[in-house]
């Protein structure tokens, strides 16, 4: 058989894997298999073209595959659970980062000058979003990682400046396509894309950055199908619009989840705009419930029911295992234990149930906004840790900023405890009824200290 | 038909595919489903391969062997990690 049909053969498997395999990721019984399938068509696709192409450095391939293959593995390692976020962003930048240095490398292989109208299209199209990805994933990664400031950094005619370069991008690569390409211009280009990557992102505040990062992914997924346009290589094209498809709909569920449009999320600066308008004074006039430890222990264990509603301050504070303590001490006592996840209580979708997988809470106890809504009024005891806005009856008023956001019905459970540092608000930066509520106890201090002092205090009842 | 049309229609169905494939994933699995989705659009390591393997002069192949070790770390990365999470993941009734 021609060698060429050979490979494509062996493409095609390995696409048809790529989709078996993100098919069995869709379950939790079948995902890790899933995961090594996928694993599985990308080595079979690598050996492939290897084996395939007349390579005529080997060395330095060689190098390249064992020095980032060494790298993605100490990373994928040493990882901590809560900092995922952050390393499938570095990873999304690198993805599609690498995209669009296969397009420059083929750029310059042609050497530039009259690319033709194909070539031209495609080479600059890879580059574009490759970079754009690159430089956007950075900066996501910078905020996640506290490197840079997660409030929403804005600036007067922000707006208009991104549709200036993102205009000046189009005409430069219009005018590279018909007149010819110079180097120089090529290179403007990427740059140019590259501040439009940093600039898209950076007004982008940190409680948005579930839907950034599923965003990032889908353009990850896209530049490589790009690259794929560029080399006329379809085991690209096609896996990079599997992933760009998976980007979309998880970009989709954040946005629904916030109840916001992708476009309101890019341009709208959440958190920003609300604070110019006065800032409130959470609790002026209205008196809360405090209880300590003792108490609240006293209402869990005596309770039929319990749904705990897990914030981030709960991953922040590194308080999920011994929230499993508590839950564990409680099954034992007969307690129903229940937790509801919200789907945007992580830094990126899911991440909520990772956190509560790594210490040990078993996937059967997890239940999504959907699933436990209509339980809330059944159930004796809601306890809330480290989560505020999703839990803020205020978005049943229309008049609220953040109305019509999907909430977790706590305020319908019989007692509702609320572990907390403090009354201060949320990201939406709005006070949150539910804390003055007859039914509430706020039970004060950092999530971690309090949930070792409950679970002490649990044990002894 | 030119190789740019096939590859249209190729992409297209296969963003349908992804779709249909991926539509209705639990909450639960969404952060690993990221994850490797993420270590898959490290494909461009293929691409990253042909033109390395392709490349003559210096600045292919730097840009070559860049290409790969970005697309690795994002491949090798990726799958490892995502490996790590759904090993976590349990379903109850364990003790």
């Amino acid at each position: 058989m021609n060698p060429d049909t050979l490979l494509q053969l062996v493409y095609l498997l390995s696409a048809t894997l790529f989709v078996f395999g993100l098919k069995r990721l869709g379950s939790p019984a079948t995902a890790r298999q899933g995961n090594r399938m996928a694993a599985l068509a990308m080595l079979i696709a690598i050996v492939a073209t290897l084996v395939e192409q007349e390579i005529l450095n080997w060395q330095l391939i060689a190098l390249g595959i064992i020095l980032g293959s060494l790298a993605g593995a100490i990373a994928a390692r040493t990882v901590r659970m809560t900092d995922m976020p952050q390393m499938v962003g570095i990873f999304n930048g690198l993805g599609g980062g690498a995209s669009g240095v296969v397009a420059a490398a083929e750029f310059f292989r042609l050497g530039g000058g009259d690319l033709g109208v194909e070539a031209g299209i495609t080479i600059l199209l890879s580059t574009l979003i490759g970079a754009v990805t690159l430089s956007g994933s950075f900066i996501a990664f910078g905020k996640l990682q506290r490197f840079i400031s997660g409030a929403p950094l804005t600036f007067p005619f922000s707006r208009t400046l991104n549709a200036v370069l993102f205009v000046a991008i189009l005409v430069i690569a219009a005018m590279q396509v018909t007149g010819g390409a110079t180097v120089t211009t090529y290179l403007v280009l990427t740059g140019l894309a590259l501040v439009l990557g940093i600039l898209l992102v950076t007004p982008i505040g940190g409680a948005d950055m579930p839907v950034v990062i599923s965003l990032l992914n889908s353009y990850s997924g896209l530049a490589a199908s790009a690259a794929g346009f560029v080399l006329g290589n379809m085991i690209l094209i096609i896996s990079g619009a599997l992933v760009g498809a998976a980007g979309l709909i998880l970009t989709n569920l954040m946005c629904k989840a916030m109840n916001r449009s992708l476009a309101n999320v890019a341009f709208g600066a959440f958190g920003a705009a609300d604070s110019t308008g006065g800032r409130i004074t959470p609790g002026e006039g209205k008196s809360v419930r405090d209880v300590d430890a003792e108490q609240a222990a006293m209402v869990l264990a005596y309770a039929q029911s319990v749904i705990v509603v897990p914030g981030y301050g709960l991953a922040v504070a590194q308080a999920q295992h011994d929230i499993r303590k508590l839950s564990d001490l409680l099954q034992e006592r007969g307690v129903s234990v229940k937790f509801a996840i919200h789907p945007v209580a992580g830094r990126m979708p899911g991440h909520m149930n990772v956190l509560l997988a790594e210490a040990d809470v078993p996937y059967t106890q997890l239940f999504d906004l959907d699933e436990i809504n209509d339980e809330f009024s059944t159930t004796d005891v809601a306890l809330i840790v480290g989560a505020n806005d999703v839990v803020n009856p205020d978005a049943r008023d229309p008049s609220s900023v953040i109305a019509g956001m999907p909430i977790l019905d706590v305020d319908r459970a019989r007692n509702v405890i609320v572990m907390k540092r403090s009354l201060s608000p949320g990201f939406a930066g709005i006070d949150n009824p539910l804390f003055y509520l007859d039914r509430t106890m706020m039970f004060f201090g950092d999530a971690k200290g309090s949930m070792v002092d409950l679970v002490r205090e649990t044990k002894e009842v | 038909m030119g190789e740019l049309m096939i590859g249209l229609y190729v992409f297209v169905l296969a963003v349908m595919v992804g779709f249909e494939v991926i539509t209705k994933v639990p909450p639960t699995l969404h952060t690993p489903l990221m994850s490797g989705a993420n270590a898959i659009s490290g494909i461009a390591v293929i691409g990253a391969l042909v033109v390395a393997a392709q490349a003559g002069e210096t600045t292919g192949q730097v840009l070559g062997v860049l290409a790969i070790v970005m697309a690795m770390v994002n491949v090798v990365g990726g799958f490892m990690v995502t490996d790590r999470m759904l090993e976590m993941f349990k379903p109850g009734q364990k003790k």
